[in-house]
């Protein structure tokens, strides 16, 4: 164990408080996610690549900021950014999910060409992984993507494509080599949303709002050599993808911060009279939450050690998208009992709204349960936990399925 | 930057370990359970061979002079293995008492005696902890009066340390004049409770102030938690062996999902708290400012998982788990002995909430 804040560290840490106090007013309230960024975003953004508190260890030639990754430096940006309120950079599926895969597995021309652009902001991607017969069993997809010249031709249909409207691009799995065994059939392709013969249509979810599209193709022509990896390689890209899209949906960093929400929420609130955050009983369920969201908050550090060493953090690193979803709803579901009978209203805005405090809170308390299903359901996680974290037998009838 | 345990600190873990495993097979657990002295000359001495009696006693008292941090390891390797031992107190809270509230003759004559492992301590912080049965002690000059009934790892002692309400802290000598000691059998029948009654004994004060006394109680908080980490995790370990091993339908039982998901979430409840008891140890050894919150936190977090722990890994064993045979029962009382010392969830939540101005205090 070695936290211990060196010069560089101390002095880091001056550096983002003046840059707090001297840009702070720069920053937006919210952006990214579930809209296209907007110039106020984009600017921020570019500024927050600049300083290296954005891909901090990305590699320059990519766009990034190119430092060794650091635990203690990263823990301390997350911290002095959270402190100030201030816009942490733009999460998107591009940025958390098919960058590191690139860097991971791409190739260098893929590198140079889709890296520094997905991470200014400027270019989202949507994910084509679900389809309406291959949710749970992904391997199964069926969309297909034959070749024709130097060209993929793909038909088929993929769901739960989020963000696909806005979308500049798509990494998608699809079955090249219908002949082969599902796992060995698959390849991963990088391919233009205003590329002909693709449609989106908008799939609308319990909060109301349409977070997700369906996505048709019929003879999308994809240059050859847009796939990532080579033909048949599609469901090891997908594993990597996979791999960064769990680490996402469990980030530490966003259920502490949804914790000193609840807590501001508890003392705003009152019920005859008495704070909530005086209440035992829910302030009991703040400080259980809070014992939980410590102990993840430091996992997470032990995961990003293990990262930057190159260790495999095995079944640490498998638990991370089951527990941290869980967590998270279990968060909200504490801040829409403080919101109580008073914060039943709902009221959804458009993409370019903001929601009152209420609506928010209960659309993330929906948009959990989407999280806990969505990159891989819980039971399959702890399937996954139990076979490859655990070495626990397989069923025996997937066994025979071919998996 | 490292969130990890060092070279030397994998070397320690693996050196306790290795000592552990083999000085303990369950039979002789057994054995020592049902001696239930909580004390064992030839583990102890084994135990002091490794350095664990002088883990954080500084090297000029003869000590090994490593920090919380190595503790936490060490605790968790003790928990692991249900070692009939007493850590928390005897060589955490007591040496670190003397260390911070003990004059230079009293480190001199005492903290040597701890790291050979000639000088047990037991200790009651009950009067700070909240806790049920409270010391109710008094201190008349040097003589001390009362009684305590919570003394942690009373097994052969041969001092008794005890916190009043008001954080001064007394040290008796076991067998002196005026003191009553005995040994009060638990639930966890590899550690015994002490009982002491005080009438007008000779102690000598340990007078650094109520802060000490807290800070002593903190530190003996985390070992605690770091000991049901470690039972915590050596009951899912088994639960896992097990699953791979019991066939029922004609499958191993860990190829059902119903049990499988379970391994799967006593893993993904546990995992998380080993980085916190890190954290936690790293945190107090450096004097951080979050250190005991983190410490309060570990302790209540780390009671609530293991409940859940203890009884979801019995039941992946089925009737087997609750039988004497397997043995699996030693951890289940390990753990919820290691919850009720000290002070349980509730207490450390709520003086969590105190701590960060969420209550009155």
């Amino acid at each position: 164990m070695d936290l211990e804040y060196s010069d560089r560290h101390k002095a880091l840490q001056q550096e983002l408080r003046e840059f707090a106090a001297k840009e702070g007013h720069r920053s937006p309230k919210s952006g990214g996610g579930r809209k296209r960024p907007d110039r106020k975003t984009l600017d921020w953004q570019a500024l927050l690549l600049e300083r290296g508190y954005f891909a901090r260890t990305i590699p320059k030639e990519y766009g990034g900021y190119g430092a060794e990754p650091d635990v203690v430096e990263a823990a301390i940006i997350a911290d002095e950014f959270n402190k100030a309120g201030l816009y942490p950079g733009i999460m998107n599926q591009g940025i958390s999910m098919l960058v590191p895969t690139l860097l991971e597995v791409g190739r260098e021309d893929q590198k140079k060409q889709w890296v520094e652009t997905t991470i200014r902001g400027e270019t989202i991607w949507c994910q084509g992984y679900s389809e309406p017969g291959s949710g749970s069993d992904l391997a199964a997809a069926r969309t297909r993507a034959d070749l024709d010249g130097d060209h993929f031709v793909v038909n088929g249909q993929k769901i739960w494509t989020s963000s696909a409207h806005y979308a500049d691009m798509m990494f998608l799995l699809c079955r090249t080599e219908p002949d082969k065994p599902k796992h060995e059939g698959l390849s991963y392709l990088l391919l233009s949303m205003k590329t002909p013969g693709i449609e989106v249509r908008p799939l609308t979810t319990m909060t109301g709002r349409a977070e997700f599209n369906e996505t048709f193709f019929t003879n999308v022509r994809v240059p050859a050599s847009q796939i990532v990896m080579g033909r048949g390689e599609g469901w090891r890209v997908a594993n990597v993808t996979l791999k960064y899209e769990r680490m996402l949906l469990g980030d530490p960093n966003k259920l502490l911060y949804r914790l000193s929400r609840i807590r501001d929420l508890m003392e705003r609130t009152a019920v005859d009279g008495v704070r909530m955050l005086d209440l035992p009983e829910y302030r009991e369920r703040l400080l259980k939450l809070q014992g939980e969201a410590l102990a993840w908050k430091y996992h997470g550090m032990r995961l990003l050690t293990d990262m930057a060493n190159d260790v495999d953090s095995g079944v640490r690193r498998l638990i991370v998208k089951y527990v941290g979803t869980m967590m998270g709803h279990r968060l909200s579901s504490l801040a829409v009992d403080v919101l109580g009978a008073a914060g039943l209203s709902y009221d959804p805005q458009g993409e370019d709204k903001d929601d009152d405090e209420a609506t928010t809170w209960h659309i993330d308390y929906m948009y959990d349960i989407g999280l806990i299903i969505g990159g891989g359901t819980s039971q399959i996680q702890k399937n996954i936990i139990g076979e490859r974290g655990l070495g626990l037998p397989r069923e025996p009838k997937t066994q025979a399925a071919a998996r | 930057m490292r969130f990890g345990l060092s070279d030397e600190q994998k070397m320690l873990d693996e050196s306790v370990r290795g000592f552990l495993s083999r000085a303990l097979p369950l039979d002789e657990v057994r054995r020592l359970a049902a001696a239930g002295s909580g004390y064992d000359a030839a583990l102890a001495n084994g135990l002091t061979e490794q350095g664990v009696t002088g883990i954080i006693v500084l090297e000029e008292y003869g000590g090994v002079g490593l920090g919380m941090v190595e503790a936490v390891v060490v605790a968790e390797a003790l928990g692991y293995a249900a070692a009939p031992f007493g850590f928390a107190g005897a060589c955490v809270m007591a040496p670190l008492a003397i260390a911070k509230a003990g004059d230079d003759g009293a480190r001199s004559e005492l903290l040597g005696g701890i790291a050979a492992g000639e000088r047990r301590v037991a200790v009651d912080f009950s009067a700070l902890a909240g806790t049920t049965g409270a010391a109710e002690l008094t201190l008349d000059g040097d003589r001390l009066s009362g009684t305590v009934q919570n003394l942690l790892d009373p097994g052969a002692a041969t001092d008794l340390l005890v916190a009043l309400a008001d954080g001064r802290m007394a040290l008796v000598e076991a067998d002196a004049a005026g003191v009553k000691f005995g040994l009060r059998k638990t639930v966890d029948r590899t550690r015994p409770l002490g009982t002491a009654s005080f009438d007008g004994a000779t102690a000598r004060l340990l007078d650094g102030g109520r802060d000490v006394a807290k800070d002593v109680l903190q530190a003996g908080r985390l070992i605690i938690a770091a000991d049901s980490l470690g039972a915590g995790q050596r009951m899912i370990d088994q639960a896992v062996a097990y699953a791979n091993e019991r066939e029922q339908f004609g499958r191993k039982i860990g190829s059902f999902q119903a049990v499988k998901h379970t391994c799967s979430e006593l893993v993904g409840m546990l995992e998380p708290c080993r980085s916190l008891i890190w954290y936690a140890g790293y945190a107090r050894e450096h004097g951080m400012e979050d250190a005991p919150l983190t410490i309060l936190h570990a302790k209540s977090h780390l009671g609530e998982i293991t409940r859940e722990v203890s009884r979801m890994a019995t039941e992946v064993h089925g009737g087997m788990g609750f039988t004497d045979l397997l043995g699996l029962h030693f951890w289940f009382k390990r753990i919820t002995f290691d919850r009720q010392v000290l002070g349980g969830p509730e207490r450390c939540r709520s003086e969590a909430a105190t701590l960060q101005g969420w209550a009155a205090a």
